[in-house]
Formats: C-alpha cells, sequence, structure tokens
C-alpha cells in the first residue's frame, strides 16, 4: 500500500475548532440536538456564491479551503466527500412542499441542493476543479469510505493531491424523528456528561471536516494514515479480533498503540463495543474520546483525525478528551475506531510524521 | 405599473435570495442575465415559478423566460398583459 | 488493450422486465417500457411518462418473503431483486467464501417511504421503522443483509452517474487487490420526491423520450435496479468460472460548469472518456459502440454529442445508441443498467437501438442506430452524467 500523509485538516464543529487553538474553549450544551459553532463564512466564500449555498455547502467549502490554506494547495487532483444525509435543510424544504403545497409552487434551487453529492460538485466549481469527485453516502463510515478512495487512489498514483471531507447538518424536522425512533436520547442532557448517562440514544449535532492528502513525503505531511478497513457489520467479540487482526497486519503489537480514539456516543446499549475494547485489550493504552465535545452524526468520526493531527502537532492530549488517566510522553501510533449501533466499524491507524 | 416594478423588484430578490442586492440596484431595463445581475438558468426556472404562483402565468417552455425575463420592465409589461391574478 | 476485471454475474429489474432474460427480450423485440404512472399519486400524472415497473410494493415484499413488519424501501426491494440474481448467475453460494464487497449507487435511497410516512412520524409509532431509510445508504445496508454480506460495504450518490461510479470503484478494489469479489451497481425507485424535482428543472418529457432528437422535449423519469459482479483473476482461474465480459477502462472527472447543466462543449464527458480509453489502452477508433448517456434533455445530448465529436471526429463517429427510450432515466440505476445492456450486447452481438429518432439535431448532424443491428462488438463505451458536473465513462470489453 502507498503511502497516505495528511497536509492539511481543518474541522467546524460544534466547539470552537476552527480558531486555531486546541480545545482550549469549551462551548457546553443541554440539549439533544445542537448546531455548529459558525466561523465567518463571509471570509471564505464571496457573497455572490453563497446566496444559494445551504449550510452544509457552506461547512465544506470553508472546512477545504481552511484545510488547503494549511496545506498550501491551491487544486487538487481530485475531490471525495462522505456525508450522510448532504444539504438535509433543504432536503426537507422541498419534500415538505410537496407534501403541503399539493406538488405545486415547487422551485429547482432546493431540489438540486438535496443531491448528496452538492458539496463536491460545488467545491470543485468554486475551483474550477476538473478531477474525480465522488461522494459516499454510507452512515457512520461515509467519511471513511472517502479515505479508502483516497488511499486506493495513491496507490494507484503517489503524485496525487486529493481533498477528502465530510459533511452533515441538522434540520429542522426530520433530525428530530431520530429521538422517536429511539436513535437520540429522549430528554436533553449537559453534552459534557455524555459517558455518564445510564440511557440508550445519543446527541445529535453537525459539522464538516477536510483533509489535504498527498502521496509524496515532504515537509508538510502532519500525519500519515498507514492503514483504514471498514467493516459493515460484526458483534463485540468479532470487533475485537477484527482489530487485533488490524494492529497485527501493520507489524504492530497492542502496546505500540500509544493511543485509542473511540467513538463512544453516550448509546447505553452499543457502548459496548468501545467499554469492551476499553477493558480488555486496551486496559493499558490512553483512551480518548470526542463524541461529548462535537455530538454524534454519520461523518463524526472525521473528527477523530483532526484531534488525531492536532495531538501530534501540540504534542499534548486536552484533558477533556482523556477517558483514562494514562499518560504518554509522545504519540507516534494513534488507532481509531467508531461504530454506530453496531454497524458500518471503521478502524484506522495514524502515525505522526 | 411604476408599483409593479418596484413590487417585482422585491420580490426577484427574495425568490432568488439575493441577500447583498437593493431594490435600488436594479435598473427598470438593467439585465437581469448576462452583465447585469448575472443569473443562470436555475434563476430563470425560479422567475417561472415566481409568474405562477404571484400572478398565475404558466410558461411550458423553459425557452420563453429567455424573451421575458430580459429585464424587469420588460417581465412587468408581460406580466401586465398577461396576469390572471 | 488491458484485460480488465472479470464479470461473472449480473441481474436487473427496469421496466422492461424482471430479469436478465426479459430484459433482452424487450431490447430484441424493440419494445418499450414506457407508460403512464400507476403506482404513485401525483398531480403530474397526466403529463409526464416514466419508465415504471408494475409491481406493487406489496407484490415485491411477497415475491422476497419479507415479514409484514418489515422497513424496506423500493429501492431496497429492487436492489435485492437485482443482485440476487447477480449471485446466482456467478454461482455464488458461499458469499463469505472470499473477501466479497458490495459497492451500491442510489440517489433517493427510502425516499419513497419518507414521503409516504413523513406525517405520521409524530402522530403515531406505527411506521416509525422507517425513519431510518430517510438516509440513503440505508437501502445498501439493506440489500447486504439480505445477501450476508458483511465486510466492505458501501454506497456512492453522485446523482445520475452514482452506478458507473460504484462499478468504477469496484473494478478498482480488485485490481489493487483490496477485495476478490464484489457486486457493483446501483439501485433508485420511483418517488414523487423526483418526479416533482425534475419537474421544476422542466426537463420531463410529457411523450416517450426522443433521445438525440433535434426536438427532444426532455427525458422520463424510470425506476430501475442492476447489480454485475466482479472477480479476481485468481477466483475465474481456481473455480473455472464463467466470464461474461470484462470492465476494462473507467473515469470519473468533473465539467465543473454549474450545478445541474453541462457545459456546451461537454468538457467533464470528454475528459471522462478520454481518461476511460486512457485507462483501458483503447484508441477511439477500436470503439464498436457506444452506449450514451443520451436522455434526451435539451442540455444533455448536445452536450454529450459535441464531446463524442470531440473524442471520435465527426466523421468516424461509431455506432451508438441511447437506451433511456426503453428503461426511461433510471438515475443512479442507469448506468448499471446500461451495464448490463452493454454487456448483453457484447454476448449477442447486437446494438440496441435507440428508439423514438426522426430528425438529427442541426448542430450536430449525429445519427444514432434505430434498429437492432447485429455486428461484431469487442469494445463498448458507456457514458453516465449526474449533477453537480459528475460525468463518468466505462468501457466493456469482451
Amino acid at each position: 500500500m502507498n503511502k497516505c500523509y495528511i497536509n492539511g485538516v481543518a474541522s467546524i464543529t460544534a466547539q470552537p475548532t476552527t480558531n486555531g487553538k486546541f480545545l482550549e474553549d469549551i462551548i457546553s450544551y443541554n440539549d439533544i440536538i445542537f448546531k455548529a459553532d459558525n466561523p465567518n463564512y463571509k471570509d471564505f466564500i464571496k457573497p455572490s456564491a453563497m446566496r444559494r449555498m445551504s449550510k452544509s455547502v457552506k461547512m465544506g467549502v470553508t472546512a477545504s479551503k481552511m484545510a488547503m490554506e494549511q496545506a498550501r494547495l491551491e487544486m487538487p487532483d481530485a475531490i471525495i466527500t462522505g456525508t450522510g444525509m448532504g444539504c438535509r435543510q433543504d432536503s426537507e424544504k422541498f419534500l415538505e412542499k410537496i407534501l403541503y403545497d399539493d406538488e405545486q409552487f415547487l422551485t429547482p434551487t432546493l431540489f438540486i441542493q438535496s443531491t448528496h453529492n452538492t458539496v463536491g460538485g460545488q467545491i470543485a466549481l468554486g475551483l474550477q476543479c476538473k478531477g474525480y469527485n465522488l461522494t459516499y453516502v454510507q452512515s457512520s463510515a461515509s467519511f471513511e469510505s472517502s479515505l479508502i478512495d483516497a488511499q486506493l487512489m495513491l496507490t494507484e498514483d503517489s503524485n496525487k493531491k486529493i481533498v477528502v471531507g465530510g459533511i452533515d447538518e441538522i434540520a429542522k424536522t426530520s433530525s428530530k424523528f431520530h429521538i422517536l425512533n429511539g436513535e437520540l436520547k429522549q430528554q436533553p442532557i449537559p453534552n459534557l456528561e455524555l459517558l455518564q448517562s445510564k440511557t440508550t440514544g445519543t446527541l445529535l449535532s453537525e459539522g464538516a471536516t477536510f483533509m489535504v492528502l498527498d502521496g509524496e513525503k515532504s515537509t508538510k505531511n502532519i500525519a500519515e494514515i498507514v492503514d483504514i478497513e471498514m467493516i459493515y457489520t460484526a458483534s463485540i467479540e468479532e470487533t475485537k479480533k477484527n482489530i487485533e487482526d488490524f494492529i497485527a497486519r501493520q507489524g504492530l503489537k497492542i502496546q505500540d498503540i500509544d493511543a485509542v480514539i473511540l467513538g463512544n456516543n453516550g448509546d447505553r446499549q452499543f457502548d459496548t463495543y468501545y467499554q469492551s475494547l476499553q477493558t480488555s485489550i486496551f486496559t493499558n493504552t490512553q483512551q480518548l474520546y470526542y463524541k461529548h465535545l462535537i455530538g454524534d452524526y454519520h461523518v463524526a468520526s472525521a473528527f477523530g483525525y483532526w484531534l488525531t493531527c492536532n495531538i501530534f502537532k501540540h504534542n499534548n492530549v486536552p484533558s477533556i478528551v482523556k477517558m483514562n488517566n494514562l499518560e504518554v510522553d509522545e504519540h507516534k501510533n494513534i488507532l481509531l475506531y467508531n461504530q454506530y449501533r453496531g454497524e458500518n466499524h471503521s478502524i484506522a491507524l495514524v502515525r505522526k510524521c | 405599473m411604476a408599483e409593479l416594478v418596484e413590487e417585482l423588484k422585491v420580490k426577484i430578490i427574495d425568490q432568488l435570495s439575493l441577500e447583498d442586492i437593493e431594490v435600488s440596484d436594479i435598473g427598470n431595463d438593467d439585465p437581469l442575465f448576462g452583465d447585469g445581475l448575472a443569473l443562470d438558468s436555475i434563476d430563470a426556472l425560479e422567475l417561472i415559478v415566481l409568474l405562477e404562483k404571484e400572478y398565475g402565468i404558466k410558461l411550458t417552455d423553459p425557452k420563453q423566460g429567455k424573451e421575458i425575463f430580459q429585464s424587469v420592465q420588460i417581465m412587468a409589461d408581460y406580466i401586465t398583459e398577461h396576469r390572471t391574478k | 488493450m488491458s484485460k480488465g476485471i472479470a464479470i461473472t454475474g449480473m441481474g436487473i429489474i427496469s421496466s422492461v422486465g424482471a430479469t436478465v432474460e426479459e430484459n433482452l427480450h424487450s431490447l430484441k423485440a424493440a419494445t418499450p417500457g414506457i407508460t403512464r404512472l400507476a403506482n404513485i399519486e401525483t398531480r403530474h400524472r397526466d403529463s409526464i411518462m416514466v419508465g415504471e415497473i408494475k409491481q406493487t410494493n406489496a407484490q415485491l415484499e411477497t415475491q422476497l418473503g419479507l415479514e409484514k413488519e418489515n422497513n424496506l424501501s423500493r429501492t431496497s426491494m429492487l436492489g435485492i431483486i437485482a443482485a440476487k440474481e447477480a449471485l446466482t448467475q456467478a454461482s455464488i453460494n458461499d458469499i463469505e467464501a472470499h473477501r466479497t464487497g458490495f459497492i451500491s449507487g442510489t440517489s433517493v435511497g427510502g425516499m419513497d417511504m419518507t414521503e409516504r410516512y413523513y406525517d405520521s412520524y409524530n402522530e403515531s409509532l406505527e411506521y416509525i421503522r422507517y425513519i431510518e431509510t430517510q438516509h440513503a445508504g440505508s437501502t445498501t445496508g439493506d440489500i447486504a443483509k439480505y445477501l450476508g454480506i458483511k465486510g466492505y460495504v458501501t454506497t456512492i450518490s453522485t446523482a445520475c452517474s452514482s452506478a458507473a461510479n460504484a462499478i468504477m470503484l469496484g473494478a478498482r478494489m480488485i485490481k489493487a487487490g483490496k477485495l476478490d469479489r464484489v457486486i457493483v451497481g446501483g439501485t433508485d425507485g420511483m418517488s414523487k420526491f423526483t418526479i416533482n424535482g425534475f419537474n421544476t428543472l422542466m426537463i420531463l418529457s410529457d411523450e416517450e423520450c426522443t433521445p438525440f432528437d433535434e426536438h427532444r422535449k426532455g427525458l422520463n423519469l424510470g425506476e430501475a435496479a442492476a447489480y454485475i459482479v466482479l472477480e479476481s483473476d485468481a477466483i475465474v482461474a481456481n473455480e473455472n468460472k464463467k466470464v461474461l465480459g470484462y470492465v476494462s477502462g473507467w473515469a470519473n472527472a468533473n465539467d465543473a460548469y454549474h450545478q445541474t447543466a453541462s457545459s456546451s462543449e461537454g468538457e467533464g464527458a470528454y475528459l471522462a472518456m478520454k481518461k476511460a480509453l486512457n485507462v483501458a489502452k483503447i484508441s477511439p477508433e477500436q470503439v464498436d459502440y457506444v452506449n450514451a448517456h443520451g436522455t434526451a434533455t435539451p442540455n444533455n445530448d448536445m452536450s454529450e454529442g459535441t464531446a463524442m465529436t470531440r473524442i471520435f471526429g465527426k466523421e468516424t463517429m461509431p455506432v451508438f445508441s441511447s437506451t433511456k427510450a426503453f428503461t426511461g432515466h433510471t438515475l443512479a440505476a442507469a448506468a448499471a443498467v446500461e451495464a448490463v445492456f452493454s454487456i448483453l450486447s457484447l454476448q449477442e452481438n447486437i446494438v440496441f437501438p435507440n428508439l423514438n429518432f426522426k430528425t438529427p439535431i442541426a448542430d450536430l448532424s449525429m445519427t444514432p442506430q434505430t434498429t437492432c443491428l447485429e455486428k461484431e462488438l469487442d469494445v463498448i463505451l458507456s457514458n453516465s452524467f449526474g449533477f453537480g458536473g459528475n460525468c463518468s465513462t466505462l468501457i466493456f470489453t469482451k
């Protein structure tokens, strides 16, 4: 497998994660659903281009520009995005107009935005990038699907510079449906106490995380994605074995993993996947988490890469993301594992450059 | 007529989310597409919906829009002649 | 010419047939599946023609033996039917015998259920099981579970080129040795959402669509699911598998021109065809037949025709046709439907006709094949384009 380096990473989340600081200021919420902490989009997007942009497009265009600035990249060879629901707000508005206005006076803009590849297409349009442009829609493995594609592309041609991102937004009505079907908490809880929750369901939020990937070694490299794997369904026991096998395939032992970033989302029923790892193979490994800060959504796991890169850059782990008390002098290998309701598992190894 | 022209400007700004544009920025005879407001084919479709919803004028061929949406004045003339509400 | 990735199975359900055999029969008989809408209530019923699969959801549920309390959307059910047929044809009994992946393209996913039950979710608990079908990828999950695929499963949603991109990704994964076997294609059920969406763009024809005709009025929406099975050379050799054809070229490029419309010079389409020919190591002269995207919208056919002229040259244009007048535009499934048709063309040595064509587009003077043509076919190029400037080309070889 060819090398896959991260040269830039930016994330817009419910926390102030675009201010250059590393989780120094934390916002606490007491809601089931909470919104992204918006950067000033006008700093990144011309007003004339902005008028038809929905939230996802604004977040995606802005985060991709931030990541490209960091990587000092002007024109990528490919743009690969992942999203669970795409421009959900406009899709919802269009659907409601169909249902409540008897299919009359519908306007095309809402429909056009409802297409899942809108953000990827808009980034390409803005950059005039005529290269490869793909969008994945695979629940909590949407972003990872993009990463696997990018990694494959670098294997085919290591010269490529690829923009990879994940975007999801909250919509007024349809997001709340997930309270009804039990995917979300039934009552608001303080987000920072997510892991103390004894109920099922999680908290929903939104955001965009973008990275610039490159097959070439250079001083721009922040980290290397050594390998990534997606597994659609697996039991708790199978998951443990999958992770052990994954680590072994990298020629590593569990002790070589300096920290593991887990996707615990406070859902009593499915956090057992993480807990069984925390109390077995990773007992002596530093354990980190982040969904109490940014909520859970289909591409929330992309934030794990932002966290990883910032740990490498700052050589420091903010205490707010720690689940146990183990200290590490210097992080070299960080393992990421995520799943959603026992499906769409992803395992990745990221190494410091 | 002057009233309709002003009303149209407000509605166009609203329908097309032209957030940074004021009514006073749009001249009655300014081209809406190309050099003027630089609207595009999606905007043309949005304006077709506006005609139907606000003035009861139903266009079936998007090509008709090219003639009608040349400027706010030409739009107003067309509406005056064809409106059903 | 590169050898390509072996295709060992295919399955399809469309408005011209519920199996590969039925589709082939309709294509050979030049019998289109374009009718008035029957299964969906909409005020546009009398103003559009569609490529609708006439089985109702209840009939599909029965056919698949689903439990009454299932939460499968039409998109999922159609997908299962087509994917099952593909696995059967590829003689795959043990799905876990090799590293098997599943890559599906869809645009609307479970939208048909969302639009049906959206209003009821707050009122009663009866249909809340359909809430998760809001996520388009849930349809892929439904199909994967039905087939028993547990490893690499993903969904591509790039509007009307989705299935082409799924086939491309599957071929690349096999080539890179990341998978041994992969089921690739797409599925999209008819929904009020897409009918109204395309209606706002004013590109739906009120008559049977007429691809590449000067007087074309727009597209007919269709619904379908189609999948093909790709397997590694090692499996083909070890298990002595029958190979139906090869996916030998693939590419995706972006037009970067407009959110929905294609550029007049067809830049994205041109780049996709050019790159796919490079991947396949095939020159334009070697292409025996082009299965065009040919949606019959004024914009697409003009833009695609221009791009084809740039690639092949006006005087040396290969035989081409759009099969959309048979099936309608089946959106995210279209490229998989046309992949199956292309493989059938290779097997049968028949170019399927471009129905309803009368007058060449004035500025292009390109005339598609309008009747079934028997011709030795070795190389077929198939185009699929979607919103967001998404342009994909696949090349199939014998």
